[in-house]
């Protein structure tokens, strides 16, 4: 469906000597205003299922025509998910709650890059990220997140691990160097018997003493017989010496290379490798072999790190804040409606109609994306709502001075909905510009990057674009539908 | 149509009344800034003395003291038996032993929250924020110059701005010389917040100029800003009112994490209602009159 109300009556009503033409287009266009009307209720009607609590109680009797009647039913809120028709799209429904609500720890990792050589840094940085991000996987935490940043010379990981309050013991296992190795197994494994176990089988396995400082780089590479992706080893000389002593010692065998004491890939030795440039190669897509050599040289590029910044904040301190925010929200937005409808009538009473579709588009929204509620999200929500009340009070002011230079009451209306959007339009402009700064939505590294902003940002824009929907689709369309007769009582 | 630009000295005084003692502030004490700019650690902890007796402040910040140095304590308002210790950064294996000191003397110790911020990442941040800043104006002023075909409106909107934000920052600056009131990372945000609420603002006032003024291209251009002012000033102060409501409560009401957060758009929005109607109409004026001489000066120079 397409809003032609919104920018099209723009061209009319700005030229206050086309005031006719405008009129005679307001009632030609009763049509598409019920259909807009019908879409709205519709978008309303769908949003407010996401808006429900996951399971709704209803346990009513009332009676009716002497008969009681009873109704006991569970409502479940549906979740979205579209993977059966090949859209990787899931969503529950839920609210995504940041780490100052749900409580959780944020640690900013400094990773010390002193010993690679420059060339080398974004992989080792990479690698390292990969490491982190396993490690922080054996959590099980649903939401964690694990991002590099690199600012100047900085190279940073930054771990968002909600949730996770008792901190200590999982901060040490994350800031621990990664450690590769290669083993062999023992010269008594029975090749041929099965194994009773994978344990049994991974233990089979004994070091070599040929470790991640004896490995140079990982690179990916791709087979000159059959081009298909291969992971490429190359050692140093220590290594060198060392891998061809191996690779001599099990033709024929596997080698398995153990990384934090958990294998990542057991090849067959072929033949004996006595140059220090070793391949493996398998049925490997490239984004396989890709991850291979990232974990490769998480051992190659062993990188130090130790935490530069730590947040740490208990669910207790959280849920309390967003309660008190959450109801003082609610109370904010109950004045600000009060307000309207003191002031502007029964046109203020269409607004906060609007307001609480806006509302409700928005946590419609907000579960969709998802986006993850935090303390200043909640603020930029606030504010806003705020800026949505701006765009119906500069429409119902315009309005109003039309109506005191003598125009008819649905004139006016249009007339004040042209002119206000020219305001409107500026205004949120900007706001939007200040937005996108906060955002930094291309990584600038000269920018603010840290969640709590960009929470902030996003939710403003939402925002401003939720907002100019219903301050202005809505409202209008509301407007032109049940308040287009009264025009007597409202020109006295 | 009211003349409100006759008092436009008056306008300009008040706003240097507000803004003198902030800035004074600012230069003298400076910000009291949080351990986002500066690094350093801080720690909630909740502590309750074994007989439930209210723990002995000093006896625990002794026990800090000499655990981690330089330190501060004091007790969390609204929440029972919490405290807040801050320092320069105790990094986290200092912290466990520091936690079992006092889990000697007090053995029901729980750890609310623990954050710590090194120097560079607080210098980092700072820059970062002023890098924001500068980008938000000039982007502002460009796109405002734009849209009304003069840099005149887009500069001295932006000036408008500028006096919001002096406003907020020097209010801090005091609140934090005699309250103790820091600045974090939120205050960034209400900063930036406020700079667009009050360009919102602004650009509602000045449209109303700019269309009035293409309808009267005869007018004196001090009564163009007048009629302007006058039309735009109940949409201004009802709008307002709604924001300023919705803070209000979350400010009384909203918890403690966001209050200064909170009240920093509180200010701001203040401002940025005054500053639309009574600075940014004014500058207008002003500069239209300083262009004006200058035009009738010009000759005078030659001879």
């Amino acid at each position: 469906m397409r809003f032609p109300t919104l920018f099209g009556k723009r061209k009319t009503a700005s030229n206050s000597g086309e005031s006719l033409e405008a009129a005679r287009n307001s009632s030609m266009k009763k049509p598409r205003v019920v259909r807009t009307f019908i879409f709205i209720v519709i978008l309303t009607g769908l949003s407010l299922v996401t808006v429900l609590p996951k399971r709704l109680n209803i346990n009513r009797s009332f009676t009716l025509f002497g008969k009681t009647i009873f109704i006991s039913r569970q409502l479940t809120r549906p979740s979205i998910d579209l993977t059966r028709f090949n859209i990787p799209f899931t969503r529950s429904l839920d609210f995504q709650m940041g780490l100052d609500i749900k409580g959780g720890t944020r640690v900013v990792l400094e990773a010390d890059m002193q010993n690679i050589e420059t060339n080398d840094r974004p992989t080792a940085l990479d690698a390292v990220k990969n490491v982190i991000a396993r490690r922080v996987d054996l959590f099980g935490l649903s939401e964690s997140a694990v991002k590099t940043s690199k600012i100047g010379e900085q190279h940073r990981i930054i771990v968002e691990l909600p949730g996770l309050t008792d901190t200590d013991e999982a901060l040490n296992l994350i800031g621990t160097t990664a450690q590769l190795d290669f083993r062999e197994q023992t010269p008594d494994y029975d090749q041929e018997a099965t194994p009773s176990s994978v344990y049994a089988y991974l233990d089979s396995f004994k070091q070599t003493g040929l470790t991640g400082k004896d490995l140079k780089r990982s690179t990916v590479q791709f087979s000159p017989q059959d081009g298909t992706p291969v992971v490429g080893l190359q050692f140093n000389d220590e290594g060198k010496k060392k891998f061809a002593e191996i690779t001599q010692r099990n033709v024929g065998k596997p080698v398995a290379i153990f990384l934090d004491e958990y294998p990542i890939t057991i090849p067959n030795v072929q033949e004996p490798i006595l140059n220090g440039e070793a391949v493996i190669s398998g049925q490997f897509t490239v984004k396989d072999a890709n991850s291979l050599s990232i974990q490769l040289n998480a051992g190659a590029l062993p990188v130090p790190i130790k935490i530069v910044q730590q947040e740490t904040v208990g669910p207790s301190l959280g849920q309390e804040a967003v309660e008190k925010t959450f109801r003082a929200g609610l109370i904010g937005i109950g004045l600000v409606m009060l307000f309207m409808f003191l002031y502007y009538g029964w046109k203020g009473l269409l607004a906060n109609i609007a307001l609480t579709i806006y509302a409700i588009l928005t946590v419609a929204v907000y579960k969709l994306l998802p986006v993850t509620l935090t303390l200043p999200g909640i603020a930029g929500l606030l504010l806003s709502i705020g800026m949505a009340v701006d765009s119906n009070i500069l429409i119902f002011e315009r309005m109003k001075e039309e109506l005191r230079a003598g125009k008819p009451f649905e004139l006016a209306m249009e007339l004040g909905f042209g002119r206000a959007w020219d305001s409107i339009k500026d205004a949120n402009v900007t706001t939007l510009f200040v937005a996108f700064i906060l955002f930094n939505p291309f990584e600038f590294e000269f920018l603010n990057r840290s969640g709590m902003i960009r929470g902030f940002a996003l939710t403003l824009t939402l925002g401003i674009f939720i907002s100019l929907f219903t301050g202005i689709v809505v409202t209008r369309t509301l407007l032109r539908l049940f308040l287009a007769d009264t025009r007597p009582e409202e020109k006295k | 149509m009211i003349n409100f630009m006759k008092l436009r000295l008056l306008y300009f005084l008040i706003s240097a009344l507000v803004i003198v003692p902030g800035v004074y502030s600012l230069f003298t004490y400076g910000m009291n800034q949080g351990i986002d700019f500066t690094g350093g650690t801080e720690l909630e902890l909740s502590i309750a003395s074994a007989d439930g007796q209210q723990v002995n402040q000093d006896e625990l910040h002794q026990i800090i003291i000499t655990e981690v140095g330089e330190a501060q304590v004091q007790p969390v308002e609204q929440k029972k038996d919490a405290f807040l210790i801050k320092a320069q950064q105790i990094e986290k294996d200092k912290k466990i032993s520091l936690l079992a000191k006092i889990k000697e003397k007090y053995p029901s110790v729980s750890e609310l929250r623990y954050e710590t911020v090194g120097p560079v990442m607080g210098r980092e941040l700072l820059i970062k924020t002023l890098t924001a800043l500068v980008l938000a104006a000039v982007g502002i002023t460009l796109y405002i110059a734009y849209r009304f075909r003069s840099l005149k409106y887009g500069i001295s909107a932006v000036l408008a701005m500028f006096h919001d934000t002096l406003v907020v920052i020097g209010v801090f600056s005091l609140l934090g010389r005699f309250f103790g009131v820091e600045v974090d990372t939120l205050f960034v945000t209400a900063l930036l917040t406020i700079m667009s609420f009050s360009v919102h603002d602004t650009i509602v006032v000045y449209d109303r100029i700019r269309e009035i003024a293409k309808k009267n291209s005869g007018t004196p251009y001090i009564d163009i800003v007048n009629k302007a002012v006058t039309e735009t000033l109940s949409r201004s102060i009802n709008n307002s009112m709604t924001i300023i409501f919705a803070l209000l409560a979350l400010w009384l009401l909203g918890g403690e994490t966001i209050k200064w957060f909170v009240f920093a758009l509180l200010i701001g929005t203040i401002t940025g209602t005054y500053s639309s109607t009574f600075t940014a109409a004014p500058i207008l004026v002003v500069w239209d009159q300083l262009a004006h001489r200058k035009k009738v000066q010009k000759p005078k120079i030659r001879t």
